[in-house]
Order: C-alpha cells, then structure tokens, then sequence
C-alpha cells in the first residue's frame, strides 16, 4: 500500500522536483521581503543568506571531503588486512543460546 | 534509603533474573524491566539519595535534579525502545549486556561524586562491548578489542584524575572542575574521550559500525551523552571545548561524505552531533547549556531511530555498503518512511525534533555574538543533511535497483522505530514539555518566520547542490584513514618495526656479553684453573716470603707515629 503510494510519487519524480524548486524561489523572495527579525550579523539582512550557504556549504564539504579522499585518505577496504565476512540476512535469528 | 529507588538497581537486578527465566517469558522480562526503570526515574524526588560512606568517602548515588533529571529520562525512554527493537534477538548475552549498560549510564548521570561516577564509568565500557563482540565476526572481536583499550586508557586518565583531584581539594565531590592541578585535565581528557572529542574519537567510528544491530542502537544513544551530561556538569564554559566542538561538527560530516558502510556515516554524525553539544557547552550561557540538554535529548531519539533504520536494513540485506544497496523503498517502504523521520529529524527540518534543539544552540552563539560559531554551526547543518537525508537515503533506498527483494524487518522492529519516530514528531510540532524539562528555564521559540526561512532555505539549497553533483557523492569501495591509523595502520608498523629493532639490539648486547663473558672465562681459567698461576701449590717457602713482604709494608706504610 505505501509501497505503491511511494511508487507513484517516484514516477512523478519531475513534477515534484519542479515544485521545490518553485518553493525554493518563492522561500527566497520572502526572506528578500520579511525584514530579519535581528541585526546581530552583517549578513543577516542579505536575502537569501541561507540558500547561499547552504548551497555553498554542500558544494565545499564535498570538495573537501573527496579533495582529502583522493590525496590522502581513500584507502582499498582490505587495506587494514581484515575483510568482512558477508552475513547471509537475518542470521541473528539463526542464533540460540 | 527507603524514600528512594536507583533506577540502575531495577535494571540490574532484572538483567540478572533476565537468564533464570524460561525463554517463553524472557521477551515480556525484557520489556517489562526497562519499563519498571522508566517508572522508576519518574519517582525521583530532586535531591541527594542513596549517601553513604565508603572508606572514609562520602558517596553519593543519587544526585537528582533538573540537569541529571533530562538525562536519566531519555536514557529511560530509549532503554525501553531499544528493547522493544531487539526483542527477536535470542542471545541472552546481548540482552543482559544492554540492561547493564544502561543501568551503568543511568547510574553515572545520576553519580553525585567522582567515585562513583567512575565506577559506573567503566562499568559501562565493559558492558558495551559485549555488544559489539556478540556481532560475532573476526572484525567485530578486533574492533571491540580497541574500544576496550582506547576506553580503558580513558577509565585511567580518569581514575588518576580524580586521585589527583582528591589530594588536591580533599574532596570528592563532582561539581564544577575549578582547581589548576593536573586533575582538570586529566578528567577533561577521559570525558572528551567518551565524547569522541577529535582526535580521540577514532574509537567510535571504528567500533559502532562493527556492533550488532541490535546493539549499535544502545551504543548511539548512551556513551557520548553520558560524557555530555559530564562536560556540561564539569566544564561548563571552557572555551576550548566550544572551538573543539565546532570542529566535530565539520569532522564528523567531511568523514561521512567518504564513508560507505551505512552505519559508519551514522556513526561520524555522532561525532558531528555532538559537536553541537560539546560547542554548546563550551559556550557555557544559561541558553547554550539548555540548548545542549535539550539537543541531546532530542539527538537520542533521532540517532536511535536512524540507527534502527540502517540495522533494519543490514538485518534484511545482510548487507551495509552504499554500493551494494540500493532501490530498497519498493520492498521497505516502512522502513524507508520510518528512517526518513529521523533523517529530517537530525537535520533540522521544521516539524521534526532537530529542528526545536539545535536551532537553540545556533541562536545561542549568535546570543552571545559569536560570528563564526554561528556561520560553521548552521553550515554543519548543511553537511548534516547531506550525508543523511539524501547521500544514505538516496543510495539505500533509490538511485539503482541492487536486486535486493528483501521484506520488512519483524514487527516488533517496525514498532520500536514506529515508536522512536512518533516522539521525534510530536517534540518537533510541540517542543513545550521539553523545553519544561530543561535545566534552565529559556526564554526561546524556535517558531519565528526567521527561524523557518532559514532552516528551510539552508536545507533545501543543500539538496539542490547534491542533486547536481550526484555523480560525485555515491559510496566507494574504499575505506577513509582515519586517527585510528595510528594504532591500527603506520603506529602499529612502527610499533613493529620498533620491536623488531629492540629485539635485534638485544639479541646483539646478548651476544657481546656473552663472547666477553667467554673471554674473561678464560682467563679466569687461565690464572685460576688447575694449572693457573694462582692456583698451583706453592712451596711453604713462598709462603714465609709473602709473609715477609706483608710485614715490611706494615712496617713501612701501617704504622705510622703520631
């Protein structure tokens, strides 16, 4: 049942991307619009502050974390001699004390 | 004594009937105790309970007042809910060691002094990791192995902490850590290891993931809020914790975009999560402080319920890599709603619980005008939504179909998260009873059109920037080096190689010694031996003749005229 619910929504995967988006542009317009409820930052009366850096944000962390991978960190998954058994599904059933 | 009862003792001593049941009645024991603990932390008076005097200590088992209270009841809470999710497991160990650990927690929360704050303190570590070791597997044991010992040196740091804290003060008593001794940073150190502090954290990132799925849901919820609750009671307003724990909330999300094992990327925003807390604590302001109660409040229920999530799905895959899973929604759905709750939880989206407890501790830093607290804090938050919300969510439960058919996890799965995901609902929409609970009363409503464009605009900015850069953020086979490298990769060659060339000097010095050894045998031989020059029989003429030389240098050198 919210199997199918959900199947139906992925099928109309476009339309609802198409309405964040308009939400996301209509989000931003208010924040342009509603004076900030405080002056404490410089920024705080920029519109769209917060889209900006969250975009921005997600772009860096991405940038960082694969910037360190590739340099540095990314390693084969035996690298430290171990490698995962792989555990046939719900094998703790299977267990009995 | 008997105007009260620790909540621990009703769980240990049911941990302890819990074997001699018949299994038939074990599943109805296993509710029913977490549920008599919960009520019995509902009892609770504030005040001092359980004194007594130990050696000449006095020892306190029941502090009870409103920051201990915030604790206790959502250590009760999840207890119960986590009990409910691994009613199915049939291994007695697993269930005796979740009882004990938790009984551990509630009675380290609830520790008055710093005795038996440490008792309980190592009890929780020895109990734990039977949770991750039941997993069963070679790399489950290796993985419990270094999160005994990383604790283990945490339990030492601690315990030496609080000897020098004794000599120093002649007091016990776990209040705010003001003296200059060692013991401040002794005791920091033990508490910022439980917290997962970087670069003290590689336990947990290590250790979680490998746990049982049962298990790993405790284990979120228990060890780093227990070491929370002691920072906030011990080191409210220590300005290095409030820069250590902006830092975690970017380490945390940096390592879970590489991470691949589901709930390895959890296990990193734990990390990142607790962040806010021990930023937040840092900060030390009446806000900050309820700010960090109320988030690691909310953060329980959240991460257990994600945990919950990812473990349901390992249960019914038997698998935990993002590349290796994948279209889970079709033959999931529940599970994929039921983790959506927590993932919309933890990143803060209005209606949902998060978003009520850590938009508290980013106005607090903006309360107290710090500038770039503030902008790191509400960009984590970005991070946060990125590797939860939609890099876990999106490879697990959409992107390509693996082939993997499975079903929905056993009801009594379904019903704990079900339950978990309600309370992360019902604080989001009516944050009033928490706030109540709060240590301090604050002055703050998280429903402000601000608040709402801000967190809004964040988040679903975030989703467009990972949207387009899909390609990028998928799982790798591959593993991230982490701090554990030291003791796990380049410490342990070097630890090696360092044996290795010990062992060769000593094997070298052994034989120098030995050869000069022989050597001076022989000539010891030589003038000793049968025939040496010492050893023959000399002629009683030689005899009076160093008799004779005796005499003369007596005569000459020993007696002497005054």
């Amino acid at each position: 049942m919210l199997g199918r619910w959900l199947e139906r929504l992925v099928a109309r995967g476009r339309l609802l991307s198409l309405i964040t988006l308009v939400v996301m542009a209509l989000l931003v317009l208010a924040d342009i619009i509603i004076p900030p409820a405080y002056v404490r930052f410089p920024w705080d009366g920029l519109g769209g502050f917060a889209a900006v850096l969250g975009f921005v944000g997600c772009v860096f962390f991405i940038a960082v974390a694969k910037g360190l991978g590739h340099l540095l960190l990314y390693k084969p998954e035996d690298y430290y001699g171990e490698q995962h058994e792989h555990e046939a599904p719900g094998r703790e059933r299977s267990r009995d004390d | 004594m008997t105007d009260w009862l620790h909540p621990a003792l009703v769980l240990l001593l049911g941990a302890a009937a819990l074997p001699l049941l018949p299994a038939a009645a074990r599943r109805v024991w296993l509710v029913l105790v977490p549920l008599l603990g919960l009520a019995a932390l509902f009892t609770l008076s504030p005040g001092t309970h359980g004194q007594f005097e130990f050696l000449g200590m006095p020892l306190v088992t029941g502090r009870v007042d409103d920051l201990s209270l915030v604790f206790a009841y959502v250590f009760g809470i999840i207890l119960v809910i986590g009990m409910i999710f691994a009613l199915h497991v049939k291994d007695t160990v697993q269930h005796v060691a979740a009882l004990t650990y938790a009984a551990s927690a509630l009675g380290a929360v609830l520790a008055g002094d710093l005795v038996t704050l440490y008792v309980f303190w190592e009890l929780m570590v020895i109990t734990s990791v039977w949770l991750i070791w039941r997993r069963g597997t070679d790399v489950s044991y290796a993985a419990g192995m270094r999160y005994l010992i990383i604790h283990a040196i945490g339990g030492m740091s601690l315990l030496a902490g609080v000897i020098v804290f004794y000599q120093t003060t002649g007091s016990i008593a776990f209040d705010r850590i003001e003296t200059a001794s060692p013991a401040f940073y002794l005791i920091l150190v033990a508490f910022m290891i439980n917290a997962a502090v970087p670069p003290l954290h590689a336990w947990l990132s290590d250790a979680y993931p490998e746990a049982t799925v049962t298990g790993a849901v405790f284990m979120s919820a228990l060890t780093t809020k227990t070491a929370v609750y002691v920072l906030m009671r011990g080191y409210p307003g220590v300005e290095l914790l409030m820069w250590m724990g902006v830092i975690m909330t970017w380490y945390g999300v940096i390592y879970a975009v590489l991470a691949n094992d589901i709930r390895r990327i959890l296990a990193y925003h734990i990390i990142s999560q607790v962040g806010y807390m021990v930023c937040a604590v840092g900060m030390g302001t009446s806000l900050a402080l309820s700010g960090a109660a109320a988030h690691a409040f909310t953060h329980i229920l959240y991460k257990a319920l994600l945990f919950m999530g990812a473990g349901a799905v390992i249960y019914m895959t038997g698998k935990s890599k993002l590349t290796e899973l994948g279209g889970l929604y079709r033959s999931m759905p529940w599970t994929f709603l039921l983790f959506m709750v927590g993932a919309v939880s933890i990143s803060g989206f209005p209606l949902f619980s998060g978003f009520v407890s850590k938009t508290i501790i980013i106005e607090a830093a903006a309360d107290d005008g710090r500038g770039i607290i503030y902008l790191m804090l509400l960009t984590a938050g970005a991070g946060t939504f990125l590797s939860i919300g939609l890099k876990l969510a999106w490879f697990t439960f959409f992107h390509r179909d693996a082939g993997l058919r499975p079903a929905e996890p056993p009801p009594n799965m379904l019903l704990a998260m079900g339950l978990a995901a309600s309370l992360c609902f019902l604080i989001g929409v009516v944050p009033g009873p928490l706030y109540a609970i709060l240590p301090a009363p604050i002055d703050y409503n998280a429903w402000t059109v601000g608040h709402v464009l801000k967190e809004m605009q964040l988040l679903l900015f975030t989703g467009l920037a990972f949207f387009l850069m899909l390609g990028l953020v998928g799982g790798k086979n591959k593993i991230a080096l982490d701090v554990d490298w030291i003791y796990r990769g380049g410490g342990k060659a070097l630890t090696i190689a360092l044996r290795d060339r010990i062992s060769a000097t000593n094997a070298e010095l052994r034989n120098v010694f030995m050869d000069t050894l022989v050597q001076w045998m022989a000539r010891v031989k030589k003038r000793h031996g049968r025939d040496g020059k010492l050893a023959r029989t000399w002629p009683t003429g030689s005899m009076a003749f160093w008799v004779v030389v005796l005499l003369a240098s007596l005569l000459m050198f020993g007696i002497r005229q005054h």
